[in-house]
């Protein structure tokens, strides 16, 4: 095969999800209200209860909406890729997924160009979201919107990776109920989204070694520090390890007979 | 192109689901997969398109095994599956520029190539529909045309009939008798239908993951004594359905 057919295959996936994604815009619109209502509502709760000192990358005191308007760029990502994972294995895609599987092109190719489609999609999400949140004042740099586009997509690609493993190998979380109860919850509690780590270590040193080891964490470290401007190496270098790590075992170990992709009961 | 399965098993765990089967399909022809449900016959078909991973005996495609070389086999073959696999949100024609897409088709010859196997299906007009705005017969022929957009030489079709009514039924299994005649395809066709299998096709009877027959429909026959392909399949598999 020819780098231009490679090429092709990755533009046509690429625009397949963008045709779906135009297809179902009522729904993505829908996903947006889940994490406007914690920017809106929940942040201006608690707002008086959580004081946010200086912390970097912030130069001055913040609201606590500008807080956790990175975490809830984090938790648009996570959804989404948890939720389309699902659906690679177990439902909605399972016809574009078996198309997706007679394509001559090298499994792990083809399996990283859908993730990163169903990724971007994501980042489209998360940029509407962006926008929406200038409302309630949350106003990064102009330039943080560009900055904070690599970020975006590692976390996609990191979670999406995460997810497709997630939905193959563990058979009991074949339901979303069940992946937001024992995956998504877990993850965006036990990260820097609601609160930074300092007020976890207070509260309890285990927890806050919790929220260190997980990877959401720094995937919002990332995006955060991205989003106005910052270098964080540490935040870079957990996202792009477990990135790198999380694709090869879910590509490589992407066994279709795991999935619904062949047959609802092959025999 | 010529088809060889050589001494395929398959397990799911303990359970033996394909023990030692082999057989050849000759370049051009139709060949009928018969077998009641619970044959193998969908992880036959999964081992053909790599769905499942062989994990005994290997198929070589014109001489091209499977195994060794994934890419050029792949390539030759085209798939309908028993299942639906078209995006039902999407155009036909979206539909199958995808699937171009994924052959390393540029879009402009993707578009060329899905309008020229529509205007062959006549279903040129119904390009610019949703899917899901097609009966179940017509989105069959999209399958079948989209499964052809990459020119393959094997096309494989499992179980394609599958909830479509009887005139339907009909009409789908001899237009893919007409693209065999008429392209020099070979196809494998598998169904639990006799209805569909002809005296004169090459049928290969599987039962219970073993490989009961392998010839004409009418050499069988009067091989078993029989006289009808109903009666054979019957005694050969016990009256499984």
């Amino acid at each position: 095969m020819t780098p231009a057919q490679y090429w092709h295959c990755f533009v046509g996936i690429q625009f397949r999800e963008w045709l779906r994604f135009w297809q179902q815009r009522t729904r993505f619109a829908s996903a947006l209200v889940r994490p406007l209502l914690w920017l809106v509502v929940f942040a201006a709760g608690f707002r008086a209860v959580l004081g946010i000192s200086i912390i970097p990358p912030y130069q001055t005191y913040i609201t606590y909406e500008t807080y956790i308007a990175p975490g809830l760029c984090g938790m648009i990502i996570l959804f989404n890729s948890m939720q389309g994972a699902l659906s690679m294995v177990y439902d909605r895609e399972l016809g574009s997924m078996r198309v997706l599987l007679m394509s001559p092109l090298p499994r792990p190719f083809l399996l990283i160009s859908k993730l990163l489609a169903m990724g971007v999609v994501s980042v489209g999400q998360v940029y509407v979201f962006l926008l929406l949140a200038l409302l309630v004042d949350v106003e990064p740099p102009l330039w943080g919107y560009l900055a904070v586009l690599p970020a975006l997509i590692l976390t996609s690609l990191m979670l999406g990776a995460m997810g497709l493993l997630i939905a193959m190998w563990i058979k009991q979380l074949e339901n979303f109920a069940g992946v937001m109860n024992f995956v998504i919850f877990p993850m965006f509690f036990m990260s820097s989204a609601l609160y930074p780590l300092w007020k976890m270590n207070e509260a309890s040193p285990w927890l806050y070694w919790v929220c260190q080891f997980n990877p959401f964490t720094h995937a919002i470290e990332a995006i955060r520090f991205s989003l106005y401007l910052e270098w964080n190496p540490l935040a870079w270098g957990v996202i792009a390890g477990v990135t790198l790590v999380l694709v090869i075992l879910a590509t490589a170990g992407f066994r279709p007979q795991r999935t619904k992709i062949l047959s609802s009961k092959p025999a | 192109m010529t088809i060889e399965a050589r001494n395929i098993s398959f397990r799911y765990g303990n359970k033996p689901v394909l023990k030692e089967v082999g057989f050849t399909l000759t370049s051009g022809g139709f060949h009928a997969l018969l077998g009641p449900n619970g044959a193998g016959k969908s992880t036959l078909f999964g081992l053909l398109t790599r769905l499942l991973a062989l994990q005994q005996g290997d198929i070589l495609l014109a001489g091209q095994s499977l195994k060794k070389q994934p890419a050029d086999a792949m390539r030759q073959i085209g798939v309908v599956f028993q299942q639906n696999a078209l995006d039902l949100d999407l155009s036909v024609r979206q539909n199958l520029m995808y699937h171009g897409a994924l052959h390393g088709l540029s879009r402009k010859e993707a578009r060329i190539r899905g309008d020229q196997e529509l205007q062959r299906f006549g279903l040129l007009d119904r390009a610019g529909d949703a899917v899901r705005e097609l009966n179940g017969g017509h989105r069959r022929r999209v399958e079948i045309a989209r499964a052809l957009l990459h020119h393959p030489s094997l096309l494989l079709l499992d179980e394609p009939t599958a909830g479509l009514d009887v005139a339907s039924r009909r009409a789908l299994n001899d237009h893919v008798r007409t693209l065999c005649e008429e392209d020099g395809l070979t196809v494998l066709w598998a169904t639990h239908l006799i209805e569909e299998v002809r005296p004169q096709d090459r049928v290969l009877i599987l039962h219970q993951g073993q490989l009961l027959a392998d010839d004409k429909g009418l050499e069988i026959c009067s091989a078993d004594g029989t006289e009808s392909l109903a009666e054979t399949f019957e005694s050969l598999t016990g009256g499984a359905s």
